[in-house]
């Protein structure tokens, strides 16, 4: 049968994808343009003039910066708060820790036996983020507080001497931490267990392999992808946290976090932030470069 | 949140052998909810702490239970800055979930639909996606900053509104993304066969298709923008919203409104959410 198009119609019986035309030429672009532009004026360049800020000198009095290459500022501010660094290394590194630890056999649980309950229970993960990310730290504040709800009953039973203190410790900081980003840990997770093949594990099964080799050969294998970027997703913006410290962690144990904010808002010193925020983001691309290396197929935004 | 969209495939549970049942039977549920009380405990916690009194009278919210009020749902608007500041808080997340999910969807379109030899820059705009999502937002935040301070743009609302867009569009891509994957071309075809213009095939037959994703990522982008606390920290100059508002008080103490406030939110939200759960089984 011979089909033919009029030629006044754009759409006609050509099947989708084979029409001709500027306008379909330019669709991608087009569809792209608006959110490509205002990544690139909002994003990409304010984090290279970010980078470029860091090379500049800046007059503490009018708030003038003159490009001056001052390679020197990165090092310096880097000895300079380099414990604020390590505390939060160290802070970040044992939070993403217990979160990998608390939600795997949650997430594991959901993938394989959540069945037709899964949307409620991939809903109550995601229960924290209904709350404010502020309010959520204020709560442990009061949770961990040593007269509050909790502490203060523990105390009044004798379940805990009188003296036991926690707030305004690194473990307060490290707990707070924990809870607020465990929904990051736990979805990655999730999406890496449901997308295992099922029929994998039956075959390993119908070979005869144990449970416990089924889960170490075939499962764990198969989710280290999935782990890795539930590690990044976790660490890198808890790396550059400063709400937890600063309301849970007291005086001490500053973050580095807290250094940044403080160079823009109170210091003013801009070359001096940008060369702090410039060292985070430098910890954090090699973090993706590595995953990218290591584990390329995925990335990581599949994950979420 | 766009993992709410994910459709559950209601397999059995994974075939293995019969003995040793009980992890799956009782030592993981029994885990799992455990782990579920974790997470709600804080929040219920906040919800209790919004019926607490205070002493003598001084409107702070103290740390040990003291009496039963409902006085605070009563007197919700009373406390000066915080009401203006979480009606910002809403205005801003209404504008920015608006523009990003407009810009977020189309963006999502152009990424499932083309391929290099038609989209050139499609790897650069996945990587800066990507990047996006897992940059640290301080880092986000602090740049921004620089830009503007460098440029003598002053802060307010308008900053606001340009740095939440920004770090919504690519939660708002990733949403509607996952969603079109599984759209099944023939469908818009059919409608071009049966001579529907395109702007006909998309308002009737595209958009309805992808309608559940694009409201999940609309949800995310609000949620994201409404949560928001160390960019708008940034960016917020006099202005502050709701999140900024309450940080700033918490040295001061915390009037109990702020959790009158953060229950709304939570309900709301829960709501919400509950419905697209609904909405995405009923289209499925």
């Amino acid at each position: 049968m011979e089909r033919t198009v009029p030629p006044d119609h754009p759409g006609g019986v050509v099947p989708y994808g084979r029409r001709r035309g500027v306008g379909r030429a330019l669709a991608p672009y087009l569809l792209s343009l608006p959110a490509g532009l205002w990544l690139l004026l909002l994003f990409v360049i304010p984090l290279a003039f970010m980078l470029s800020l860091s090379l500049k000198t800046c007059s503490p009095s009018t708030g003038a910066c003159v490009m001056t290459w001052h390679w020197g500022e990165i090092p310096s501010e880097v000895s300079l708060y380099h414990q604020e660094f390590i505390t939060s290394l160290y802070f970040a590194a044992i939070a993403t820790l217990i979160d990998l630890v608390i939600s795997f056999p949650i997430a594991y649980w959901i993938a394989f036996y959540g069945g037709r309950r899964k949307n409620f229970f991939l809903l109550m993960l995601l229960v924290p983020f209904f709350v404010s990310f502020v309010i959520r730290t204020l709560v442990w504040e009061f949770i961990l507080a040593d007269n509050g709800v909790v502490l203060g009953t523990l105390k009044h039973i004798h379940l805990l001497p009188s003296g036991f203190h926690v707030l305004g410790t690194s473990y307060a900081v490290i707990a707070g931490l924990a809870y607020n980003y465990l929904p990051f840990t736990a979805l990655p997770l999730y999406v890496a267990l449901e997308r295992i093949d099922r029929r994998v594990l039956e075959a390993a099964h119908d070979l005869y392999a144990t449970r416990r080799a089924g889960f170490m050969k075939v499962i764990m294998p198969l989710t280290v992808p999935g782990i890795f970027a539930a590690f990044l997703l976790t660490f890198i913006p808890m790396f550059g946290d400063y709400v937890n410290q600063q309301i849970l962690g007291g005086t001490s144990n500053t973050m580095i976090g807290t250094v940044i904010q403080n160079q823009f808002l109170v210091n003013f010193d801009l070359a001096g932030g940008a060369s702090l925020s410039a060292v985070l983001l430098v910890v954090a691309l090699l973090g993706i470069y590595l995953y990218a290396r290591l584990l390329g197929s995925r990335t990581i935004d599949q994950y979420l | 949140m766009s993992l709410l969209e994910r459709t559950t495939s209601d397999e059995p549970a994974l075939v293995a052998p019969p003995r040793k049942r009980r992890w799956g039977r009782f030592i993981l549920p029994t885990y799992s909810w455990l782990v579920i009380a974790y997470l709600v405990f804080p929040i219920i916690l906040m919800i209790f702490y919004s019926f607490n009194k205070v002493y003598n009278g001084i409107p702070q919210v103290s740390f040990s239970w003291i009496g039963f009020t409902t006085e605070w749902y009563r007197q919700w608007s009373n406390v000066p800055g915080l009401t203006p500041a979480f009606w910002l808080s809403i205005r801003l997340a209404l504008v920015s979930t608006a523009i990003s999910t407009v810009l977020g969807t189309m963006l999502a379109i152009a990424l499932v639909r083309y391929r290099p030899p038609r989209f050139h820059g499609k790897v650069i705009v996945e990587q800066v996606i990507f990047l996006n999502i897992a940059a640290p937002e301080i880092v986000m935040g602090a740049s921004l900053l620089g830009l503007f301070v460098s440029f003598n743009i002053g802060r307010g609302f308008l900053t606001l509104v340009l740095a939440h867009v920004m770090f919504s569009i690519a939660y708002v891509t990733v949403t509607v993304r996952a969603r079109l994957s599984g759209f099944d071309r023939s469908l818009e075809e059919a409608a071009y066969d049966l001579g529907a213009t395109p702007r006909v095939t998309f308002t009737r037959v595209t958009l309805p298709l992808i309608m559940p994703g694009v409201l999940a990522g609309a949800l995310m982008a609000f949620a994201l923008s409404i949560d928001d606390f160390v960019t708008s920290n940034f960016l917020s100059g006099s202005s502050a919203p709701f999140p900024v508002w309450v940080y700033g008080v918490t040295r001061v103490g915390i009037p109990p409104q702020v959790f009158v406030f953060g229950t709304a939110i939570f309900t709301v939200g829960i709501a919400f959410a509950i419905m697209s759960i609904v909405l995405a089984r009923k289209k499925v």
